[in-house]
């Protein structure tokens, strides 16, 4: 049995519910015990950063020094708090100031860091401590012959954190083979799907969101899989107003990676969250729930 | 003896003296144990500063002398050569850095006052214990190896062979020639690349004091300065070079189609070829991992044989010169040399790894490399400018800094590839005057003679120059216009703004990196390896071609990205070096090195694998360790490793360092 610290962020909880459902519910055959972090808070976020930095450091800083206290590797299932939580550490661990300055903060709730903690993405945990072998002999109904497009987005690879390569990942593509599924040429496959530019800049997401399905569906894809809640939201959510604005029909379902991975393992849907999902994944797994 | 030291305190201008109080330190100097005399000076490395030094050891007598001043990296070699004339031996010369050590790095002046005067008390210490040293000379062997048989080893090659010395030239390719080989024309005169090479190579092949050894490489190299040993593997050819007169008749029976490694991929050789229309020697070689007869062999199965056999049925005959000889086998020649040019040169950076450009995606993005033998017309498309369906391009994108100043990949610039890049926009603007031409780069880098003329021409020539390093190179096609076209994605920096340029080919201008295997080389010729990969010169500024390994020049390419002049003039200078040893006909050793005490020594070993310069062998018969004086470097790895206490590093005794710290402390 493996343990880790885990934090599920506000995505897998609300927008991106199926995520936290399914990574919980991988974890156990996988033998992995998910341990949640007793009361986490906010990740930061990338906005936030944008406006103090210093105080989303602080944010990001107390789940940090709550994760330490466990002394296990803190693993996330969401690419933003994976990208938050580690820039807040880096930053952390080179600057000894801003260290001393952050924990100050952190002492008024009694709490303290001191940058031991390893923070990770599920994704890097299931390539690289359990291994594509040991998930492919979990795997009950392999998905023979469903056609996957392997979608990472932005925040699992880059800036390049030494798991994959940032500009040509392929962790996401081995994963999904481990489960006996085809890996369609994906090559916008760590393109930007417009983040949170839907608000602000609704035209220009569309135009992201609508190029990363065209190119998804245009090279055979049945369905797209991403471990990110953000991109799963906006490809899911909003593919409606792509296919109003641009005048397509785009109808693939866009499943976390751990749902797909559950699919495979023989877990019930219900475990996986797939109602949660607004495009139905029905049809195209019939043939494997 | 009665020791009576010298200690001459310098100001180098301010350098040393706008800091360190001078003539404190030499007050202080004066009151040191056997020092007699105690001087300060502006420049002491002057004539007149030299002369002070000179006068005091014949007036007062001096036995030791010690200056203070640079790094002794700097002047070291004066000062000694100035106690040599005066009569002393230039061993009994101490140096105290108080300038790169000192003056140059602090800035309180009292501080560093105090810290020059801890210096001096440690040399003054150390040279009473300093012992008289003679230097060695041994015969210099003026024979010389050149490794590489590109431009730069032909240019070496040839100049040490016109003065008639002997020379081995190395080339690991069937061919002499190198990257040169390949191009179509040069930068920025336009020159036809063979047209100014091929003369060179013939008269490699023909001259009498170069002995060519083609497809052969060098496996070892033991000895020293002026008497190096080097094994040297000649691999099987399968045909008999003296018998062979490169015909070309068996190119034309052999039924093995492969890529071709001279034409980068973009044409055809055969199982048995030769790599090029002008390859020099002129003979032809088998590749025994695709010729059939050689792999049957191995299944114990006669098959083929076409080239030996010809087709008897059409009564065509085989080789007629009787020179295919499938039983040859790999032969290790060994040769004498006093001196080694090495010249391996360089590879081109594969652009295959940079996943956004998509080369080995898309069939018409090519290197630069495939550029050139495309465009040269003795490559695969006879000099045309092809897509590979056939078609001619209409547009063409050049991208600059392909896996140069990219710290993915190299940081360092390429030097090169602006200019290469401009001649292919020359060359296109001539091939296909329809077709628009555009060069994506970071900014232009055009230092030479006649470089900027070139690059102003070009602008001249029409070529659409876009400042902004490409993003992307993609075929999906976000409007009706862009179909069928690969997307060139930017960011153009003069106008701020991101640009989709729609073009059918586009040509990598690919760094050039250290070759793949230049980590072996340098431990077969014990090279150091600089930070980017290229092998590291002695002195960057003032010893370029020389290394740290006496006798061992780096010439071109593998010492850092350089163009053909560039090359050509750093393999002259080696040449020159290399004649200059030869014209003494001797060479020095240097004195300062460890010697065994046979005595003492316990006949462990632990020093013989230790030494980095392979220096040390072991007295089998006396069960002693024995160090060559030639070989020996002074490194005193060695003498810090024996258990005995049995070996002494000559001019760094325990005795002349244990006095060297306790001045320091004191």
């Amino acid at each position: 049995m493996k343990y880790y610290a885990y934090y599920p962020g506000c995505s897998a909880e609300a927008t991106g519910a199926g995520l936290g459902v399914s990574a919980l519910a991988i974890a156990k055959p996988l033998d992995m015990e998910l341990i949640e972090l007793e009361d986490w808070t906010c990740c930061g976020t990338t906005a936030y950063g944008s406006l103090d930095e210093s105080e989303a450091i602080v944010v990001a800083a107390r789940n940090l020094a709550l994760a330490e206290k466990t002394g296990l590797h803190l693993v996330t299932p969401c690419s933003n708090c994976f990208l938050t939580l580690s820039k807040a550490n880096e930053r952390l661990k080179e600057q000894p100031k801003l260290m001393a300055q952050v924990n100050e903060a952190l002492a008024v709730a009694n709490l303290e860091y001191h940058g031991s903690v390893r923070v990770r993405h599920l994704t890097e945990v299931l390539v690289k401590d359990i291994g594509l072998e040991v998930i492919s002999t979990k795997v009950k109904r392999p998905l023979n012959g469903l056609k996957v497009a392997p979608y990472y987005g932005c925040q699992l690879v880059r800036p390049d954190y030494g798991f994959d390569d940032p500009e040509f990942p392929h962790s996401l593509d081995r994963l999904v083979e481990s489960f006996g599924a085809t890996v369609v040429p994906f090559p916008l496959k760590s393109h930007c799907c417009g983040g949170s530019l839907i608000i602000s800049e609704e035209d220009l997401a569309l135009d992201l969101m609508r190029k990363l399905l065209a190119n998804a569906v245009g090279n055979g894809a049945e369905c797209i899989v991403t471990p990110c809640p953000l991109c799963q939201t906006n490809l899911d959510a909003y593919r409606g107003r792509v296919n109003s604005k641009f005048k397509t029909n785009y109808d693939l379902p866009v499943l976390f990676v751990t749902q797909l991975m559950g699919v495979a393992f023989g877990i019930d849907g219900k475990d996986l969250g797939l109602k949660t999902n607004i495009v139905p994944a029905g049809k195209v797994l019939a043939n494997y729930i | 003896m009665e020791r009576r030291i010298g200690v001459y305190v310098c100001h180098c201008g301010s350098n040393i003296a706008g800091t360190v109080d001078v003539e404190k330190v030499t007050e202080f100097a004066k009151g040191l144990d056997s020092v007699v005399v105690a001087r300060n000076y502006k420049y002491v490395c002057s004539d007149p500063g030299q002369n002070l030094i000179k006068e005091d050891i014949k007036q007062l007598g001096l036995n030791r002398v010690v200056v203070a001043s640079c790094s002794p990296l700097m002047h070291e070699p004066t000062f000694r050569r100035a106690c040599l004339d005066a009569g002393l031996n230039p061993y009994l010369f101490e140096m105290a850095n108080i300038r790169e050590h000192c003056s140059w790095v602090h800035e309180d002046s009292a501080m560093a006052t105090e810290k020059a005067k801890a210096l001096v008390s440690a040399a003054v210490r150390r040279v009473y214990y300093h012992e008289p040293l003679e230097t060695k000379e041994v015969p210099f062997n003026s024979n010389v190896l050149v490794v590489g048989g590109g431009i730069a080893g032909i240019q070496a090659a040839l100049e040490i062979a016109d003065s008639q010395h002997q020379v081995y030239l190395v080339e690991r390719d069937p061919s002499i020639g190198g990257h040169m080989a390949m191009f179509d024309k040069t930068f920025p005169t336009l020159d036809c690349a063979a047209c100014i090479l091929t003369p060179k190579m013939t008269t490699v092949g023909q001259h009498p004091y170069i002995r060519l050894m083609s497809y052969s490489e060098v496996e070892d190299v033991s000895g020293y300065i002026g008497n190096f040993k080097v094994k040297i593997k000649r691999k099987a050819r399968y045909v008999d070079e003296a018998k062979c007169t490169g015909c070309g008749r068996c190119e034309e029976l052999c039924p093995i189609n492969v890529l071709s490694e001279f034409e980068h991929g973009i044409g055809k050789r055969k199982a048995i070829y030769k790599p090029f229309a002008q390859a020099v020697p002129n003979k032809v070689v088998i590749d025994p991992q695709n010729c059939s007869h050689l792999k049957g062999l191995k299944g114990g199965k006669d098959v083929c044989r076409l080239c030996q056999k010809g087709m008897e049925k059409k009564g065509i005959p085989g080789c007629e010169a009787g020179a295919i000889d499938f039983g040859q086998e790999d032969k290790t020649v060994e040769v004498e040399v006093g001196s080694i040019i090495v010249a391996t040169g360089f590879q081109q950076f594969d652009p295959s790894v940079m996943y956004p450009y998509g080369y080995g995606r898309y069939d018409n993005v090519i290197t630069g490399l495939q550029f050139e033998r495309m465009s040269n017309a003795s490559g695969p498309t006879r000099g045309e400018v092809l897509l590979a369906d056939g078609r001619k391009p209409e547009s063409i994108a050049i991208l600059h800094c392909v896996g140069s100043r990219d710290e993915n990949y190299h940081r360092y610039c390429s030097r090169v590839c602006c200019m290469y890049s401009l001649k292919y926009s020359h060359l296109l603007r001539e091939k296909v005057p329809q077709a628009s031409v555009y060069q994506l780069y970071i900014d232009m880098r055009c230092p030479g003679s006649g470089y900027e003329e070139f690059y102003e021409r070009l602008q001249e020539e029409g070529v659409n120059f876009v400042r902004g390093r490409a993003g992307e190179v993609t075929n999906i096609a976000e409007k009706p216009e862009e179909e069928g076209k690969l997307m060139v994605v930017c960011e153009d920096t003069l106008v701020r703004r991101k640009r989709r340029i729609p073009v059918d080919m586009v040509i990598l201008s690919c760094a050039l990196e250290p070759r793949a295997d230049a980590e072996r080389v340098a431990r077969i010729f014990s090279l150091g390896r600089k930070a980017d990969g290229f092998f590291m010169e002695k002195h960057p500024k003032l010893d370029p071609v020389a290394t740290m390994t006496d006798g061992v020049f780096i010439v071109g390419c593998c010492q850092g990205p350089k163009d053909i002049p560039d090359t050509v003039a750093q393999a002259s200078a080696a040449a020159a070096r290399a004649l200059a040893m030869i014209s003494t006909g001797k060479v020095e050793i240097e004195a300062a090195i460890a010697v065994v005490n046979e005595e003492l020594c316990s006949g462990c070993k632990t020093c013989v694998p230790l030494c980095p310069y392979s220096a040390i062998s072991f007295d089998e018969e006396k069960k002693v360790s024995r160090i060559n004086e030639a070989l020996c470097k002074g490194c005193g790895t060695c003498v810090a490793a024996c258990p005995s206490g049995a070996i002494t590093g000559r001019h760094f005794t325990t005795e002349q360092i244990v006095a060297e710290i306790e001045g320091l402390l004191v």
